[in-house]
This record gives C-alpha cells, structure tokens and sequence, in this order.
C-alpha cells in the first residue's frame, strides 16, 4: 500500500472519542520529549489521559537498532480512561527500528506515520529487515504517511543557520507539529514551551521552532491527510486539574506530609532508576525546609533519615529493588528504634538488575518479609500517577503516628507515567502531627518504650530536651525502660508487641471498597499499579452484559478489616498482578482463600483485553 | 564549665556523674575502652555543653556500646553505619554535639565506605576510632589494622591482608581534622578529644586501644613506660617535631618529601621540621603519619592535621536560606498549581 494522496476539500476535523498515540524513534531522537510535550497540551486542553513512556537502559543503545528504540505512548479522550491503552491507533515511527519494534501492538487499520528519510538500506539493515517494509507490502494492513522528515526539517531549519547535523536533531519537533495539527491541539502553548526550554540557546530553539511550524504546516497544506481530528474536552469531576507524574506526585505528597506533620522533611537516597526522580523534584524545593542528600550508597541512605528521624525530622529515602536489597538491615534497626520512617520502593523489573526501566510489582513479598526476625512493617501502594501523593501522605501519617517505618510502593509505570489530576484543596488536609515528648514519664525518669496504650506506639524524645536523654539501639530491650535485656520471655513480649502494633493500624484505615454489582460471582482484587487496566477489564466485562465485582488494595500490611470477609462473599476471586502471584499468595496464606493469579510479567502494564479475557474464561468456566 | 541552675536557684556545677548512665559497663576487665570512657566522662563537664546537647551514635563491636554507658542521647545503630545515621543527626540538628564511635572492623572493614564519605563531607562530628586490631566482640579475628601474618581464630597460617594505617586513610579521605591518642595516657586523651570537640567538621581521633583478652600488648612495643620517650612522637603545633629520652632525636624531609627519624645533632636544628597542624596541602601530614608502618616503630601522637573548611550542614543551611530568599518560603498550594492548571465546572 502506498500513501494517502486522497484531496479533501471540507478539510474539517473529525471528532474521536479518544486516540491513542505512540511515538517511536530512537533514544536519542527525543521522544519521550515530545511526547510529554503532547500530553502537556493534551492535558491543559482538557483531555483526559494517562501515558506509558518506555525506552532502554542504555543511555544511548546504538543507534538505529531494535535494542536503541524508544517510545512513549499516550491515550487521551473526552471521558474518564483508565489505562494509557491496549493498542495504538497511530504509531509515529522515526526509523526502521521504531516500526519494527512497535508493529505487533498495531491493530489492523492502525496509521503510522514514518519518516521516510530514515528508511535506507543502512537503517533498514540495522533494524533486521531485508527488504523496505515501507515498499513490500508488510504494511498493507495499515494506513501509511510517508513523510520525509528529516529533509524537511533540514529545508525548514536552514535559514536559522543552524548546522545540519544540529538542525536534524529538530526532526522530533517536526513529528510533534505534524501531530499537533493532525489532532487539532492548541499552538500557542507548544510554541511558548519551545520559547521557554531553548530560551538560552538561540540555535537550538529557532531550529525547534522552525521544525515545529514546518510540520503543522505540512499537515495543513500537503493533503497528505484527509483532515485533522480533535478530542474534545472530557467531562470530569468539577474540580482543579494539572497533569501530574507519578514521581512528582510522590514528592508534592511528601512536602504537603512534613507539612501537615509539623516535620522537616530529610530526604537521602542514592541514584537509582526509576527512582532519581524524586530526588531531583525535592531537591527543587529548598524552600519548603527539605534537606536532601544524595548519599554515598543506598545504607547511607537510609542511616541518614533514621538519624533525621532520631533527631526529629521526617526522615525519608526512595529507591528501586536493588537498594530495598540493601536497605533491609536499616529497615531492621527503624522497626526496633520504633522511630518514623519511610521507605519507597519504586519498583521495576527483578531479579538483580533486571529490567531498570521496566515496570514491575515483584516487591510485595520482599517489602513483606524482607528482612530477618519477626520484623513485620507497614506497606502501602499506589495506584495511579496522582495516586503517588495520597499514599505518599498516607505512608508519612502512619509512619509519624505509629512511630514506624513505613515502606511505599509505586512502579516505574506509575513513576514515569503521568495523569490529570484533580488536586486536593491544601486547607483540606488533615493534620498528622503528633508532640514531642517534653517531660519524663515513669517516676522522674524517661522511659523510652513506655507506650501509648492505644497505638502502642512509643514517645519520640528529640535530642536537645533536657531530662530526656535516652539510648535506643538495634539491642533488643526491655519493653518500658528501654534498656538492653536478653531474657527470653520479655523477647517473645516484644516481638509480639512490634506485630501487635502493625496490626492495630487496621483499626485506622478505610474498609476495602467493593464496586459490586448485584449478582456477581467473581471478585477482581488487585493492587497497585493494575488499578487501571483492572477497572477498565471489568467496564467492558459489564458493558458485554456479564456480572464481575471489583476491589483495589491501598494498605497491603495490615489490610484492611473487612478484606477477609469480602473475599468470602464471592465464589470466585481474581488477582491480576506483574508478578508471579505475590498478593495470591499472601491472601491464600491468610484467609485460606483459592484465588487465581493471574500473571503478567513482561516489564509492561497489563491489557485491559488481558485482564477481560481472563475474567470471562473463569465467568464462563471455560 | 558548664552550669545548671541547682534547685536553689544556685549555679550547680556538672560533674562526671552527670554525664554517666546507670548502666553497668560489660567491657572485660582491664579493657582499654574503660580508659577511654573514663577519660571522655571527665572531660564532658569541661566543655561546656549539657548532656542533653549530646548525641553519641555508635555502631557494632566493643566500643561501639559506649553510648549505653552515656548519660546523653545515643543510638547503637548497625555494623558499620554510625557515621551515616549520626550525619543524619547532625544534618537535622546542626545546634547539637554529635559523637561517633567506632572501631576499627566497624569503621574500616564493613563501614568504610561511611566514614571516608563523612570524612570529605566534612560533616560537624566528632569520630573516636577504638583501634585495637582485632575483631573482639566476635572472639577473636583479625581486622583490617591486624599485621600481615597474624594469626588469629580465621588466620591460622597467618593473615594475608595488608593493614590500613587509620591516620593515613582519613587524611586520604580529605577529613579537615585528623589526630591519633591512646588508651595509656587521660591527659593526652582528652586534650585531643577536646581539640576534636571543638574543631568544626568532622574530626577523626585514632585511639590505640588494648584489648587484653584477644590482642594483649599490641602497643606494647610503643606504650610500655619504658618505650614511650622513644617510641612516642608528640606532634606540637609550631614547634619542632624532635623525640627520644634526651629529644635527640627530630623528624625531618627528605628529598622526596618523605618523613625520617634524623639525629638532630648530626643534621643541625634547622632541618628539623616544625609542626604546622594548619597546613592545607595534606602531603606533609600523610608524610608524617607513614613514618611508622605498624606501631612498633616510633610513632606520631597528637594532631596531624587540623584546617578549616565549611561543614556540610553548615552549607546546607545556606542552602535552605537561600532558597527561602529567592523562593520564599514554601507555599503548598502554589507548588501544586505549578504546572498548567484548568478547571472543570
Ligand atoms: S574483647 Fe577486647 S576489646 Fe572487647 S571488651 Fe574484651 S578486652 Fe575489650
């Protein structure tokens, strides 16, 4: 099949509903660049959206093979979507590399546009195909632009004086303005973002800019395409909205938490994938009080904030499987100092290094049990993007109430992902300080361990209050005083006492919400980062006429109250999880419950189709 | 002195008492860490701060349970990690006095990689290595400052590692103070210890300490009565550097820049070099601290190296007051609504 050349003469936009966008090239060529540029738009137009970025490890993998592609897919629409999309409605393809790599999640029908440029014997040999795919019939099940990119990129930058290897690397604003015109996206503010990032480098912004307007000009003016398309507006809950990452979601939470708990926040964490971004995003915001360190390694990290926490701040540390690995022995030591704490685990693909920039959830488990003794700690999950902020609250809130460490986990699909969100009014947060212990409690004395009976959750006494001073340490001791005691029946008091007070949050967090729908049978539980593909699997399930309930885990240790009873109310329940069955296992351990895994572990999000097909297998009992 | 309001109204002195917990010390009898505790708990009333003001951050080993036997605030943290957790201190709370101790499997083996970072962080911290070549609380192996060859439980033919000579390591480590004392001498102890109280960033303070039980005698050879006029070189700001029981003895440069044990007779009095703990160039300081190999070979005591320079905390509040400068102070809402706002009605 050969381009459109169809000439139309209405030229007027078609309405979607929604369009899912994925642009390929690269990992040098910028696509994650233009596609957050797209969502930006898309987001402030008042679409509703969410995204998927992927790309390689490696900085720069050689260019123009399968292993150097990168990608980043965006769904937007005019209602409220759930998942960044199964499939791709149009897939942008800068080389040969990006089309073959991305090809298998076309639809038939699906359009592509590919920069014809990049499509030469060279590029075609680096990317594995023998002949051009472009020219023998590999794509006849797709509605095919070719547009030379590159050239025109190039024909457009020269009067910018740009230098033509400089002026290529603008082909990616080429792409962005050809899509930008195709789906109808508002001008101004793409070119104002352009003005601003390339404001101290003349050539590069004239170049960008120059490549921007040639290619929304070409898609007006080449006819190439019938007539551009628009999404309009969604209808979503009346509120304020920005589009807003996982990360920075996580460190907006963090900040809005030391405020409302009256703490510093100190923040040390060591580089890591998909987790840096944190640190970067913190580290902005000095001005809020919030001390970073990026420490010497993952331990430092975490000996940093428990010494802050000693010290009376909230100390902090964020990073990925690997450093949670190192991170076990310190956890240890927060969980018998009984100081607050809080640890997020952005997770990705496992085991060792694995997958540094794919998504995973292989880390229940390890947040579970990963340390040695009877150490058992809080855990809460993400669900969303935006979601990142609440739990990030919400990890802070135990942590400081309980005196805890608290572990969080997000993935890298929710870190790198990003979302509207419709943001809490900052009045309406709640308070979540506690006080300092200021006077001593047992007789004239301070006793470090001397509990509060509802919480059990012990006195914080910061350095620098007179008469408080006392000795903590990873020695188990003596419930009350505090002191060193290795007498066997008061380690037994202890350890149940440490369980006993993890278990009591229960009584402190929300009942799981069930979206039950009267005869269902079959009960979808999930946590995490599925919460998307998950609601959207069972929409379609019930929009197909069958019955399916559904329920999402934010608090994983201690779940909440009434799980157990849910779960017995169905004859049928359902975990979907990028692992091997981690939630399965600990609700089978639990309430001796037969759920069915079901599996994804591909470093991607599952397909909401994944999910529904599974669903109707086991409605159907096929 | 520090001074308390008595109940009187009356200004009442502290005292070592006030600086002691009730806990009773379990080191072996005739430890050297005894000494060192003694030594620390005399001085405390002389510096001028309150028990209160006091963070002792230890990690694991002998030593390292030398703040349960502190009436101040202390954390007995992990093998290895005390600098990381008492940086984490000292960042939160620059106003308070925080003191590392350590030893050497804690501080040089397991945890090195913490202390060398504290040490160029230049954080405000004060870190008593206990250095007594051996790994005493687990019975008995050789650590990373034992001699090649030592035998011990896990070196039956003798042990292969070369050792690290501490002073070495932490003024390769960019540490702004470095001194070395031992457990035999209280007044030397403390005028270092005091020095390294006062010094602004992180001051490192190498203790040869004895453990009798499964290194006796390891500084014998230096420490013994009879040995220390030959065997101890006393570092003085400004003077000097000259030993032995009629200080016949001096250390100067050699042509290479390395340090020698000369006859100050033989040489004349000019060659010898005078002290200058202040030197910011740390080549001459290392030159000294490589004159002996082993402590069986005379050996500086007193401070090598003591230069200023800003402390990480000290910079980090900077930071913090130049952000709120330029910024203002955080405003919750407008950070929110950073990025491109819309409503829906
Ligand atoms: S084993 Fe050695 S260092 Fe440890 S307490 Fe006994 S004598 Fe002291």
């Amino acid at each position: 099949m050969t381009a459109e050349t169809t000439t139309s003469s209405t030229r007027r936009p078609e309405a979607l509903d929604r369009v899912v966008i994925r642009f390929a090239g690269d990992s040098g060529d910028g696509m994650q660049l233009v596609g957050d540029r797209f969502t930006d738009v898309s987001a402030s137009f008042g679409n509703d959206l969410a995204t998927l970025p992927n790309y390689p490890a490696e900085i720069r993998a050689p260019a123009g093979t399968i292993a150097g592609v990168s990608s980043f897919q965006v769904h937007i629409a005019d209602f409220d979507i759930l998942t960044p999309g199964d499939v791709p409605n149009l897939l942008v393809a800068m080389n040969p590399a990006a089309l073959k790599a991305n090809l298998q999640d076309l639809p038939p029908g699906a359009s592509i546009i590919a920069n014809l440029d990049a499509f030469e014997d060279r590029n075609l040999e680096k990317a594995g195909y023998h002949g051009n795919p472009l020219e023998d019939g590999t794509l006849d099940a797709f509605r095919v632009y070719q547009v030379p990119m590159t050239s025109l990129t190039l024909e457009a930058a020269k009067e910018t004086g740009a230098k033509p290897r400089d002026a290529e690397r603008s082909k990616n604003f080429f792409a962005l303005g050809l899509i930008t015109w195709m789906y109808t996206r508002p001008v101004e503010t793409i070119l104002h973002w352009i003005e601003e990032r390339f404001a101290k480098n003349d050539l590069v912004r004239a170049a960008n800019l120059a490549a921007f307007k040639a290619g929304y000009h070409f898609g007006e003016t080449a006819e190439l395409f019938d007539h551009p398309f628009e999404v309009h507006k969604a209808q979503l809950p009346a509120g304020r909205y920005r589009n807003i990452s996982g990360n920075v979601a996580l460190a907006y939470g963090l900040i809005a938490a030391g405020q409302q708990a009256k703490l510093p926040i100190l923040y040390a964490s060591y580089p890591i994938t998909p987790a840096s971004d944190i640190l970067h995003e913190l580290s902005k915001h000095k001005n809020f009080g919030v001390r970073t360190i990026q420490a010497e390694d993952e331990i430092a990290a975490a000996g940093i904030a428990i010494g802050g926490a000693f010290a009376g701040q909230l100390g902090v540390t964020a990073t990925s499987g690997p450093g949670v690995d190192l991170k076990s022995e310190s956890m240890g030591l927060a969980l018998s100092l009984e100081l607050p704490f809080v640890l997020v685990d952005v997770q990705r693909g496992g085991p060792s290094t694995g997958l540094p920039t794919k998504t995973e959830q292989a880390d229940l488990l390890l947040a579970m049990y990963g340390r040695h003794g009877e150490a058992p700690v809080p855990i809460v999950a993400a669900s969303t993007p935006s979601h990142c902020f609440d739990t990030a609250f919400e990890a802070v809130r135990i942590a400081v109430k309980y005196r805890t460490p608290v572990i969080l986990l997000t993935d890298g699909y929710l870190a790198n992902g990003a979302e509207p969100w419709r943001f809490p009014d900052t009045a309406d947060l709640p308070d979540i300080s506690t006080p300092f212990a200021t006077e001593p409690n047992h007789d004239g004395e301070f006793w470090p361990y001397l509990r509060d009976p509802e919480t059990l959750a012990r006195p914080w006494a910061v350095p620098g209050t007179p008469k408080l001073m006392h000795r903590v340490g990873g020695l188990e001791k003596e419930d009350g005083s505090g002191n060193v005691n290795y007498d066997p029946e008061n380690h037994e008091h202890m350890v149940r006492l440490r369980a006993e007070k993890v278990a009591r949050i229960a009584r402190d967090i929300p009942p799981l919400e069930v979206d039950h729908e009267d005869g269902a049978r079959l009960l979808v539980l999930g946590w995490g980062s599925t919460w998307g593909s998950i609601k959207a699997a069972v929409r379609r399930v019930r929009n197909g006429g069958r019955k399916v309930a559904s329920a999402h885990l934010v608090h994983l240790n201690p779940f909440p109250a009434n799980l157990g009873e849910v779960l017995a109310r169905y004859d049928q329940v359902l975990v979907p999880e990028m692992n091997l069955g981690q939630l399965s296992k600990l609700i089978r351990a639990e309430f001796l419950v037969d759920a069915t895994t079901l599996s994804k572990v591909q470093g991607l999000p599952f397909r909401a189709a994944e999910i529904e097909a599974k669903i109707l297998e086991m409605i159907d009992g096929r | 002195m520090a001074a308390d309001q008595g109940a009187d109204g009356g200004a009442v002195t502290l005292t070592r008492k006030d600086f002691s917990s009730d806990q009773e010390v379990r080191w072996c009898p005739g430890c050297g860490d005894y000494s060192v505790l003694t030594a620390v708990q005399l001085l405390m009333p002389e510096l001028g701060v309150r028990p209160e003001e006091l963070v002792f951050v230890s990690g694991i080993g002998c030593s390292s349970r030398f703040p349960y036997y502190m009436n101040t605030y202390g954390i007995h943290s992990i093998h290895g990690r005390a600098p990381a957790v008492a940086t984490g201190v000292a960042i939160a709370r620059p106003d308070l006095h925080v003191w590392v101790i350590t030893g050497d499997g804690d501080a040089l083996s397991i945890g090195g990689n913490h202390l060398i970072h504290a040490l160029r962080r230049n954080v405000n911290m004060t870190i008593l290595l206990f250095n007594n070549q051996i790994y005493g609380l687990t019975k008995g192996q050789y650590s990373p400052t034992s001699e090649i060859g030592k035998v011990t439980k896990s070196s039956p033919f003798g042990s292969l590692d070369y050792p690290f000579n501490p002073v070495s390591l932490a003024l390769g480590a960019e540490a702004s103070f470095v001194a070395r004392t031992h457990d035999m001498d209280r007044k030397h102890m403390q005028q270092v210890f005091r020095r390294a109280h006062d010094h602004e960033g992180s001051a490192f303070v190498e203790i040869y300490q004895n453990c009798n039980v499964f290194n006796d005698g390891a500084f014998e050879q230096i420490l013994s009565k009879e040995a220390r006029p030959r065997m101890l070189i006393d570092l003085r700001h400004g003077e000097p550097i000259r030993f032995g029981p009629d200080r016949e003895l001096g250390i100067a440069l050699n042509d290479h820049g390395e340090a020698e044990i000369v006859t100050v007779a033989d040489v004349g009095e000019e060659r010898v070099l005078v002290h200058d703990e202040h030197r910011p160039d740390p080549t001459v300081a290392f030159a000294l601290s490589r004159l002996a190999e082993q402590p069986t070979m005379p050996t500086p005591v007193g401070v090598f190296r003591a230069v200023q320079r800003p402390t990480y905390e000290g910079e980090l509040q900077r930071q913090l007051a130049v952000a709120q400068d330029r910024q203002g102070p955080g405003d919750l809402r407008s950070l929110i609504e950073s990025g491109g706002v819309w409503e829906v009605s």
